[in-house]
C-alpha cells in the first residue's frame, strides 16, 4: 500500500463561521448517491452496500437512476439510511461518491454546503469548490494491485469503492464481506477478487484518509426477519405460489424481470417429481396483442393465465382487453407503471396508466385494479389477482411501478398463502348432469358472476359459444336492445361486488380533524413520512387512508364523508385517481384536493410537505 | 298413396351413428346466416362431414375464429363444442393459448383471408413457426366480405372489385408463408370440391401441429363476378389438382394397391393416412423448393392448383412438446400440482435474507 503516494487526501470543508452551530453527526440519518456510468458493473457494488448495511440492522432503501441504455450513459445509485424507518427518496444528498466524468460537474455543482465526496482522482481538476468534504481516491491505481487481469479492473473497482465508503461510514468490514458472499452466490473467483478490492478500499482509507466521522452508521436491530427483495420478484413468487400456469409475455423495461424471475422460479419448482415435466408454460410472445392473445385462450381453456408489461404493452392490449371483460374471460396483467406517453422516459417510475388500465379498451368496461405500496403486497397481491380474475371471470390489473418493481426493498418474511386456491364457478360434468340446465351468462346468484364450463367437460350440456359480439343470458347471439343493456348492468353490478373481494383500503393515519389524506401504491413511504414531520413541525397533519385498489368500496364513501377536505396524492399530471373517486363518488367531488407528482423520480415526503402547506396557507 | 302404417316400417332406418356413438346431425350447428351460396357455407357443412366421419367428439373440439364472415361460421358446426369468436385477425393467439392451458384439445380455428393475411399475418406466421396444434382453415374469397367488399391481401395482380377497382399488387400466399415457417401440412383447395376438401380437412385434423388448409371460397355477394380471381366460374374453370387426396382412418385396412411411383402416402399419427394418387402432374409434395416454385409459378401464371402442397416432418416440435407439458391438461390441475410446498417458500425466504 505504501507504493502509493500519499498525495491524494481528504481535504476536509474549511470550518463554519461563527454565526452556524457545530454540526452534529448524523448517525443512521444520511443519504449517499454513487453516480457511475451505466453498464460498469457498479450494481453490484451498490447492492453490497446495501446489504452490508442492513445486516447491521438499520433501515436502508436503495434507488436506481439509470438510463433507457444498457452501457455508457451516467447512472446514479442512492442509499438512505434512516433510524426511525424513512426510507422513502430523499432528494438532498450527505455523501457523494463521484466516478462518472461525464456526470461529476453537475453531480458536485448540485451537492449542499458540507455535504462529503469521495473523488476519483482523475476527476481532482473538475472540483470547482471549496465549501466541500472532499476524498481523492487513486481507483484506478488502487484496482491494479489487487486486479491484474486489465480487462476486469473496471468491476472491480466499484468494489474499491465499497471499501472506502464502508470505512467512511464506520460498517463493518466483515458485514462487507459476508454481502460479498451473499451477492456472488457460488462464484469463489469473484468473491475472492471482490473482497480483495473491497479489504484494499476498506485498509488504504484508514491509512490514508481523514475521517471526521460525522457520517455514520451504527449497529441497531431494525431488520430482524426481514428479507431483502425486488418488487418484480415478489410479485413472480406471488404468481409461483398462486399457481399460474400460462405465462405469456413481450419483454419491456421495466417489467422484464416479473417474467424472467417467474420463469426461473417455474423452472426450479414446479416440474413433477416423477416425469421431470412442466406444470406450467412460459411462452415469449410476437408482441403485447399476441402476450394477451395467449392469456385470454389460456384463461377461457381454464389456465390461470398472466402477462405482464409496461405503458406501451398496456396499449397494445386494449382490444382483447375490452374483450376479456365482454366475454368474461380471467386474465391477469400486471403494469409495472413507467413514464408516458409514448416511450416516454422508460427507466423512470410514475403512476400514469391508472385511467388508461381501469377503463382499457373501447365501449363501456371497467377493470379491477390491484395496486400494491410494497414487495409484501406485490408478492400477495399478485396471488390474489390470479384468484380474482377466476372468481369474477374478469380482467385484473396488478399495477406496479418502476421504484417498486426495479428497487431492491427491505420486507418482512412472505407468508405461505393459507386459503385454497379460488377456481370461481366452474361446473364439471357431473354439476351439469345434476343441474340438466347451463346458460353460461345468467345471473344464477345475484351477484352478476354467471357460472362457466371450461372446454373439454364431456357433456351435451357443456359446450356454449363466446363472443364479444351482443349476446343473451343462454349466451346466443342477440341485437335485441333488452339483452344488451341487461347483460351491461350485469356486468357492472359484478364488478360492484367485486370492491369487496379486493384487499380493503387501509387506515393509515387516523384522521384529527376533518382533513384526510389518500395515497396509493409506492407514494406510501412518502406520505406517511411527511405526515410524521408535519406532526412534529406543525403539530398539525391530515389523517391518511391508503387505497389497494378500485373499484372503491364502502369504506372509501364513508372516509370521504367524514371529511371536509381530503387531499389525493398522485404520480400523475392529470389526478387520475382523483378523476375516478369524483366519478363515484360525484358528491363529494368538491371536497378532493390532487396533490401530484410527476417528475419521474420517486415520491419525496418534502414535497409532499411543501405541497400540504401550501393548501394549509 | 300407401295409408301411413300402424307401426314404423322396419326399413325407417335410425340415423347412422359414428363410433362416437353420435349422428351426423350432432355435429351440426345454429343456421347459417350468411348469404345463400356464399362458399363459407359448403366448407362448414364439409366440417361437419369430417368431423362426423372422424368419430371426434365434441367435448374434445375447440372451435376459434376471428373477425368477418367466415369466421362467423364457428358457430355453425358442432353446436356441442366450446367455440371462441375473437377479435380481428388475432385467433391465432387465442389458438396457441388454449392449445397452452389443454394440449388434450382439437383446435379447429377458421378464419379469412383479410383476418389471416390482412390484419393476423403476423400472428399467423408466428402461430405456424410455433407450430401450435391447430387445424386452420382459411376461407379464402380474396374480399373482406363482412365489411363489403374490399380487397383483401390475397387478392390476385389483375383482379377486380365489383365497381372496377383493380388490385396492382402481388398476393400474400398464406400457403407458401407457411411453408416458409415451417409448417408439415399445406393444402390448398376449393370450396367447391368436396370431396377434396373433405379428405384434406380430415388430415388436418389429425395432424399433431399446425396443418393449414386455405379454401378458396367465392363470396357471392362481392366478388363473384368478371374479372376476380375467386369467382366460382374462374375457380370451376381453372382448378387443377395437383392429386387425388384420399384419407385412410387407422381402423381401415390399408392396402397398399397403388402403384409404386404413382402414389404418395402420409402417416399421421395413431395409423391414419393420406393417400395422394398421381394425376397429370409428376408432384412430390415432400420437396420443400419444389413447392414453394410451384407456388411461384402458380401465382404468375394464375394456375388454381389444389391438393396437399407440401407436407414434410421437419418442423419444431410441436409447442406443448416442445415445453415439455405434464400430460394433464394444465388447465385443471390439482393445487398440489401447482403450489410448491410451504419448505420451498421458506427455503427461498432464507436465501433472501
Ligand atoms: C380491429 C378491427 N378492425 C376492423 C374490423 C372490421 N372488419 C370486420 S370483418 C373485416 C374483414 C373480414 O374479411 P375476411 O377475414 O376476409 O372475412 P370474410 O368476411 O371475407 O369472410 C373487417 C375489416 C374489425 N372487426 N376489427
Ligand atoms: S358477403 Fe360474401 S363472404 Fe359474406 S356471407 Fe355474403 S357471400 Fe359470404
Ligand atoms: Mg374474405
Amino acid at each position: 500500500m505504501s507504493a502509493i503516494a500519499p498525495t491524494p487526501t481528504s481535504i476536509p470543508a474549511p470550518s463554519a463561521h461563527g454565526a452556524f452551530p457545530v454540526p452534529q453527526p448524523l448517525l443512521n440519518d444520511f443519504v449517499l448517491t454513487v453516480a457511475t456510468v451505466n453498464g460498469s458493473g457498479s450494481q453490484s457494488a451498490n447492492a453490497v452496500l446495501f446489504r452490508a448495511i442492513f445486516q447491521m440492522g438499520v433501515p436502508v432503501s436503495g434507488k436506481s437512476i439509470f438510463p433507457s441504455n444498457i452501457q455508457g450513459l451516467p447512472t446514479w445509485y442512492t442509499l438512505r439510511v434512516n433510524k426511525e424507518g424513512w426510507i422513502a427518496r430523499r432528494a438532498d444528498v450527505d455523501l457523494l461518491v463521484a466516478l462518472n466524468p461525464e456526470s461529476v460537474a453537475e453531480d458536485l455543482r448540485a451537492l449542499p454546503s458540507g455535504a462529503s465526496v469521495i473523488l476519483h482522482s482523475d476527476l481532482k481538476s473538475m472540483l470547482k469548490r471549496d465549501d466541500l468534504k472532499v476524498h481523492i481516491v487513486p481507483f484506478g491505481e488502487l484496482v491494479a494491485q489487487v486486479c491484474p487481469e486489465v480487462r476486469l479492473r473496471k468491476l472491480v473497482s466499484n468494489m474499491v469503492y465499497v471499501g472506502v465508503v464502508g470505512w467512511l461510514l464506520g460498517i463493518e468490514l466483515e458485514e462487507i464481506q459476508k454481502a460479498i458472499v451473499q451477492q456472488f452466490g457460488k462464484k469463489s473467483k469473484a468473491i475472492e477478487l471482490n473482497r480483495n478490492a473491497a479489504n484494499l478500499g476498506y485498509n488504504w482509507s484508514a491509512e490514508h484518509l481523514q475521517n471526521d466521522r460525522m457520517l455514520q452508521i451504527r449497529r441497531m436491530d431494525a431488520n430482524r426477519g426481514k428479507i431483502l427483495i425486488e418488487g418484480n420478484a415478489a410479485c413472480s413468487l406471488g404468481f409461483l405460489f398462486g399457481g399460474v400456469t400460462v405465462v405469456g409475455w413481450y419483454p419491456i423495461t421495466p417489467s422484464s424481470s416479473v417474467i424472467d424471475n417467474l420463469a426461473a422460479l417455474l423452472s426450479r419448482y414446479r416440474h413433477d417429481p416423477e416425469t421431470g415435466k412442466a406444470t406450467y408454460a412460459v411462452v415469449q410472445a410476437e408482441d403485447e396483442i399476441a402476450a394477451i392473445g395467449f392469456v385470454l385462450g389460456a384463461g377461457w381453456a381454464g389456465a390461470r393465465a398472466m402477462t405482464a408489461t409496461s405503458g406501451p404493452g398496456i396499449s397494445l392490449m386494449a382490444e382483447m382487453a375490452g374483450l376479456a371483460y365482454f366475454a368474461e374471460i380471467p386474465a391477469v396483467i400486471v403494469d409495472v407503471q413507467r413514464v408516458g406517453p409514448s416511450t416516454g422516459l422508460p427507466t423512470r417510475t410514475g403512476q400514469q396508466d391508472i385511467l388508461k388500465a381501469h377503463f382499457l379498451s373501447h365501449g363501456d368496461c371497467r377493470h379491477p385494479l390491484l395496486i400494491p405500496a410494497d414487495p409484501k403486497e406485490a408478492y400477495e397481491f399478485a396471488a390474489l389477482s390470479l384468484d380474482l380474475a377466476e372468481r369474477l371471470q374478469t380482467l385484473v390489473f396488478l399495477m406496479s411501478d418502476l421504484d417498486l418493481g426495479m428497487n431492491l426493498w427491505s420486507a418482512p418474511r412472505f407468508a405461505y398463502p393459507e386459503k385454497p386456491m379460488d377456481r370461481g364457478k366452474v361446473l364439471s360434468a357431473a354439476d351439469l348432469e345434476r343441474l340438466k340446465k347451463f346458460e353460461r351468462y345468467r345471473d344464477v346468484d345475484g351477484d352478476g358472476i354467471p357460472y362457466r364450463t371450461l372446454p373439454g367437460t364431456r357433456h351435451p350440456l357443456a359446450g356454449y359459444f363466446t363472443r364479444g359480439t351482443g349476446h343473451t343470458p343462454a349466451a346466443t347471439y342477440s341485437e335485441k336492445t333488452a339483452d344488451w343493456t341487461e347483460n351491461l348492468d350485469r356486468l357492472a353490478k359484478k364488478f360492484r361486488a367485486a370492491a369487496d373481494l379486493l384487499p380493503a383500503p387501509v387506515v393509515e393515519v387516523e384522521s384529527k380533524g376533518d382533513v384526510g389524506l389518500i395515497a396509493y401504491g409506492t407514494s406510501d413511504m412518502a406520505v406517511k413520512e411527511a405526515l410524521d414531520l408535519l406532526r412534529r413541525e406543525d403539530g398539525d397533519a391530515p389523517g391518511y387512508l391508503r387505497l389497494r385498489g378500485v373499484p372503491f368500496s364502502d369504506a372509501v364513501r364513508r372516509y370521504l364523508e367524514r371529511h371536509r377536505i381530503v387531499h389525493v396524492v398522485e404520480q400523475n399530471r392529470d389526478a387520475q385517481l382523483t378523476t375516478l373517486l369524483r366519478m363515484d363518488f360525484p358528491e363529494f367531488a368538491s371536497r378532493l384536493r390532487p396533490l401530484l407528482h410527476y417528475d419521474g423520480m420517486p415520491l419525496d415526503a418534502k414535497s409532499v410537505v411543501q405541497k400540504l402547506r401550501q393548501a394549509r396557507a | 298413396m300407401p295409408s301411413a302404417p300402424a307401426t314404423p316400417p322396419a326399413t325407417a332406418k335410425a340415423p347412422a351413428l359414428n363410433r362416437a356413438g353420435l349422428p351426423l346431425t350432432a355435429y351440426r350447428g345454429l343456421p347459417s346466416t350468411l348469404c345463400s351460396g356464399c362458399g363459407h357455407d359448403a366448407i362448414t357443412n364439409m366440417i361437419i362431414r369430417a368431423s362426423f366421419e372422424m368419430n371426434l367428439e365434441p367435448a374434445q373440439v375447440a372451435k376459434l375464429s376471428g373477425i368477418g364472415c367466415s369466421s362467423k361460421t364457428a358457430a355453425y358446426f358442432l353446436n356441442q363444442s366450446h367455440g371462441f369468436n375473437g377479435v380481428h385477425g388475432r385467433m391465432a393467439a387465442i389458438a396457441t393459448g388454449v392449445n397452452l392451458a389443454n394440449h388434450t384439445l382439437l383446435n379447429i380455428g377458421v378464419s379469412g383471408d383479410g383476418d389471416t393475411a390482412s390484419i393476423g399475418l403476423g400472428q399467423f406466421l408466428h402461430m405456424v413457426r410455433r407450430n401450435v396444434r391447430i387445424c386452420y382453415i382459411i376461407e379464402n374469397n380474396g374480399v373482406y366480405g363482412l365489411t363489403k367488399g374490399q380487397f383483401s391481401a390475397t387478392a390476385d395482380k389483375g383482379s377486380t372489385l365489383k365497381r372496377g377497382e383493380v388490385n396492382e399488387m402481388d398476393p400474400i400466399d398464406a400457403c407458401a408463408l407457411a411453408i416458409e415457417m415451417g409448417c408439415e401440412y399445406v393444402a390448398r383447395s376449393f370450396s367447391g370440391d368436396q370431396k377434396q376438401l373433405l379428405n384434406l380437412l380430415k388430415g388436418a385434423m389429425r395432424y399433431d401441429g399446425t396443418a393449414l388448409v386455405d379454401v378458396v371460397s367465392p363470396c357471392i355477394t362481392f366478388n363473384n363476378h368478371e374479372g376476380s380471381t375467386k369467382s366460382y366460374k374462374f375457380a370451376k374453370e381453372r382448378e387443377e389438382a395437383l392429386h387425388d387426396v384420399t384419407y385412410v382412418p387407422d381402423y381401415e385396412p390399408f392396402f397398399a394397391d397403388y402403384d409404386h411411383g404413382q402414389t404418395h402416402t402420409i402417416d399421421l399419427p395413431d395409423g391414419a393416412r393420406i393417400v395422394l394418387k398421381k394425376l397429370d402432374r409428376d408432384y412430390d409434395p415432400s420437396d420443400r423448393v419444389r413447392a414453394l416454385e410451384l407456388l411461384s409459378r402458380a401465382r404468375d401464371e394464375h394456375l388454381f392448383l389444389t391438393g396437399l402442397i407440401y407436407h414434410h416432418k421437419g418442423g419444431p416440435k410441436p409447442l406443448t412438446k416442445q415445453k415439455k407439458l405434464v400430460a394433464e391438461p394444465l388447465a385443471t390441475l390439482p393445487q398440489s400440482r401447482t403450489r410448491p410446498s410451504r419448505e420451498v417458500l421458506e427455503s427461498i425466504m432464507d436465501s433472501l435474507s
